[in-house]
């Protein structure tokens, strides 16, 4: 039998560690000073960036990783400023956040959900970060959303458009600077009748995951509102990269319009396709055929090549607006990368200063002093005119971008041109819209 | 009739990519014995030599214009191709057939990265187990993909085909029917008609040269063979190019179809597979004949008419899994696959 020798040493590193051990939930979960998850007490506070990097929306999820260094770098005061200097709240010096260097992680998303919780878990657990953000895909961003909540971590979404994001997957610690499928549709149905009439079929091709439900739902009842007849919707894996044998039904379907519920490299492909099957160029019920995507980007539109020209479709920024925010952005990103940035990268880069400046403005990175800082704000200078985050539901409401596909482009960045700048009032909507409702916020968790 | 044939002719297009990737796996399955999970990954090396001729028949001289200015007001930069600076006309002809000169780099270039694969690495691994080949050509395929994406980065790059191969073709009137009931890709026929023709190559090189004899020789006893003093061992390892290059060619002359980025080969890779069982593991023509028939089976499942009577039954979408529904019923029912020879996997 074993004898128990138990001498000052020993009793020493035995309390030492049972004490390590039974403050490590604490260390994990909510530091003493601050009372929430991460608290920081260094000269240090870290961001974790949570984008994709590889799968379909590597392309964003690259953009959006430059727009968060060049936040950073704004936030710690080098470069140029970018748009610090035309943000209309003066709280950001560049000298951190609350005085503290920003620090960052990365973690690859890879557009799947459960590993992208699992970086932004590894991101919390294991470097310490007080808030996630990036996206860019719904699915990805309600279930990160969900863990953010869990953990006490305030969540800055990326590019997500889905309904759902603010709608019945919303929480207390989320926030959304993006547009979502709602707005999209309310600004491009108008702009659709106008050129195209009202008397139309569509055939919607849809990703088959939230965004894609919530974008079709929203475009469908936004366009049949002004008289279109919705003849299909074929939901289509997220994984697909050949759209033909969903494309050539279209042809004999009787619609005469195609919507292409698609985003990143699924949009690329389908639409390549469509155009390769030469939809573009038929007649269908005396009318042209006409393709239209109702999310689009430069990115999406510079994969697409020339396929994309005369075609619609809607957009949260675009780096040839002529506001001095977006000038400053695009001059600022410019000179750091040698091209203009995405709307990806123009939303990630919002929601880095917006959160810099809530913790600013509240004087904590507690979530919920950030999130009562971000609720009801209302500001401008940011490249989309007046803006403002609403409390009832932690989504952005500004002015949405109608968009075509330029015919003949000036430079290989110059593929978007835009029709119009709807205004905020024509894509608002009741917190309790049937497209929204079922979620409830609920509320904040500090994670302590 | 006209959705039929549409869908026929969309499944014998895909089908030919499987056609070929499956093609050059039973190849290697049947002479070398191996079972090569690295094939995917060729397929889409083949994709990124069409990309890399691209961009160096794009390397340009930039001058400075000042009458026009870029997005930040800098004057613009204009880029003029060296090729067509030195060649006039016929750069920019280089330039426009672009993917045909990738076919022509891409035969060597393949030849060569198979061969240095097979005696490289795939050797080391003839005598262990197949489930030690399927570890190590997984993990070479996925080192391939990551180098292929530090080098080229994640982003589909789309590729052109020829001015004159581009569009679209009224098929239904060369088969009789109505005109504008059919309309199909051009370059999609193109694809189907190139990868029949380097099909019936390998099988006209297997058959009527006395490489290909010996080499089927080998495929059949390869130690009565060795044992008449032939090595067949170099001659396998040609064979492992060659299947190489088969897979390359597929990936070059697709890159029009669908924008070539790193993760393409792995979504053929595992289908091509399920082709090989499906035809018949070793056997050449199932092979083929299982990539065209699965190309087509997986093409009608797509179809709204064939979703919604699914749907309709209360049964989830099956255009994802059907042709792993088709080879889980082919290997219930037969075992040895569609042309597999007596015995292979029936014991």
């Amino acid at each position: 039998m074993s004898k128990l020798i138990l001498n000052r040493r020993g009793l020493l590193k035995t309390g030492a560690a049972v004490g390590a051990g039974m403050a490590m939930p604490t260390i994990l979960t909510a530091a003493s000073d601050g009372g929430y998850t991460n608290a920081p007490t260094g000269s240090t506070v870290t961001l974790g960036f949570n984008v994709p990097q590889s799968g379909p929306y590597a392309d964003e999820g690259a953009d959006e990783l430059r727009a968060y260094l060049l936040a950073v770098k704004h936030l710690n005061g080098e470069g140029d400023g970018g748009m610090m200097n035309t943000f209309s709240s003066k709280e950001l010096k560049g000298n951190g956040i609350l005085g503290r260097k920003v620090e960052y992680v990365t973690g690859d998303t890879q557009t799947k959900s459960d590993a992208a919780r699992a970086s932004a878990q590894s991101m919390i657990q294991k470097d310490g970060a007080v808030m996630i953000t990036g996206g860019s895909s719904s699915g990805v961003a309600i279930a990160v959303q969900g863990l953010c909540q869990e953990a006490g971590i305030i969540f800055m979404a990326g590019l997500t458009h889905s309904n759902d994001t603010t709608g019945k997957d919303k929480k207390a610690n989320g926030f959304r600077h993006f547009f979502n499928g709602y707005m999209s549709a309310a600004a491009l149905a108008p702009v659709l009748a106008d050129r195209y009439g009202t008397d139309r079929k569509a055939y919607h091709l849809t990703a088959d995951y939230t965004w894609g439900w919530t974008q079709q739902a929203s475009m469908a009842a936004a366009t049949e509102a002004k008289g279109w007849e919705t003849v299909a919707n074929v939901l289509t894996p997220l994984t697909t990269t050949d759209f033909s044998s969903y494309i050539a039904p279209v042809i004999n379907s009787g619609a005469d319009v195609l919507v292409l519920n698609h985003y990143g490299g699924n949009m690329i492909n389908s639409l390549t396709s469509a155009v390769q099957f030469g939809l573009k160029d038929k007649m269908v019920n005396n009318k042209n055929f006409e393709i239209i995507v109702p999310l689009y980007s430069r990115l999406m539109a510079k994969g697409a090549g020339e396929n994309v020209k005369g075609i619609f479709g809607s957009t949260n920024w675009h780096w040839s607006l002529q506001d001095e925010g977006s000038k400053a952005f695009v001059q600022s990103f410019g000179q750091e990368y040698g091209f203009p940035p995405s709307q990806a990268a123009h939303t990630v880069y919002c929601q880095t200063l917006l959160y810099a400046d809530a913790c600013e403005r509240a004087g904590t990175h507690n979530p919920c002093g950030v999130g009562e800082a971000l609720e009801g704000f209302k500001f401008s200078g940011l490249g989309n005119g007046d803006v403002e985050y609403r409390a009832e539901d932690h989504q952005c409401f500004k002015d949405v971008l109608v968009v075509k596909g330029k015919e003949n482009p000036t430079s290989e960045f110059d593929l978007l041109e835009v029709v119009e700048v709807t205004p905020r009032a024509q894509v608002e909507y009741d917190p309790e819209n049937e497209f929204f409702a079922g979620g409830s916020l609920g509320t904040c968790n500090p994670g302590a | 009739m006209d959705a039929i044939l549409l869908q026929i002719l969309n499944g014998i297009d895909k089908g030919s990519a499987y056609a070929l990737i499956a093609l050059g796996l039973t190849l290697i399955f049947g002479t070398l014995g191996v079972v090569n999970f690295t094939h995917g990954a060729l397929f889409m090396i083949g994709a990124f030599v069409a990309v890399t001729v691209g961009k160096v028949l794009d390397i340009s001289k930039i001058t400075i214009d000042p009458s026009r200015v870029d997005f930040l007001g800098n004057p613009a930069k204009i880029r003029t191709p060296y090729v067509t600076e030195w060649f006039g006309d016929f750069g920019l002809w280089l330039i426009e057939w672009s993917v045909l000169v990738s076919v022509v780099v891409a035969i060597p270039v393949m030849i060569l990265i198979g061969i240095i694969m097979e005696r490289g690495l795939i050797r080391h691994f003839y005598s262990r187990p197949h489930a030690d080949q399927i570890l190590v050509t997984f993990g070479l395929a996925i080192v391939l993909q990551n180098i292929i994406k530090a080098i080229f980065g994640a982003n589909p790059i789309p590729q052109s085909a020829p001015d004159l191969l581009q569009g679209s073709v009224d098929f239904g009137v060369w088969v009789g029917m109505a005109e504008n009931a059919v309309v199909y890709p051009l370059w999609r026929l193109v694809y189907f008609v190139f990868s029949m023709v380097l099909i019936g190559g390998v099988f006209a090189f297997l058959r009527f040269t006395t490489f290909g004899m010996v080499v089927r020789a080998g495929m059949a006893d390869r130690e009565t063979v060795g044992l008449l003093g032939i090595n067949i061992d170099r001659r396998f390892t040609i064979m492992f190019g060659v299947a190489a290059a088969v897979a390359g060619l597929a990936g070059v002359m697709y890159t029009p179809i669908s924008p070539p980025n790193y993760p393409m080969g792995m979504d053929f890779l595992v289908l091509s597979f399920v082709v090989v069982v499906v035809g018949g593991m070793g056997s050449l023509p199932g092979a083929v004949l299982a990539g065209f028939l699965l190309g087509i089976i997986e093409s009608f499942a797509s179809m709204p008419l064939i979703k919604d009577s699914i749907a309709a039954i209360g049964l989830p979408s099956i255009d994802q899994i059907i042709i792993y529904l088709v080879a889980v019923i082919v290997l219930l029912v037969r075992p040895r696959g569609l042309m597999g020879k007596a015995g292979m996997m029936e014991e």
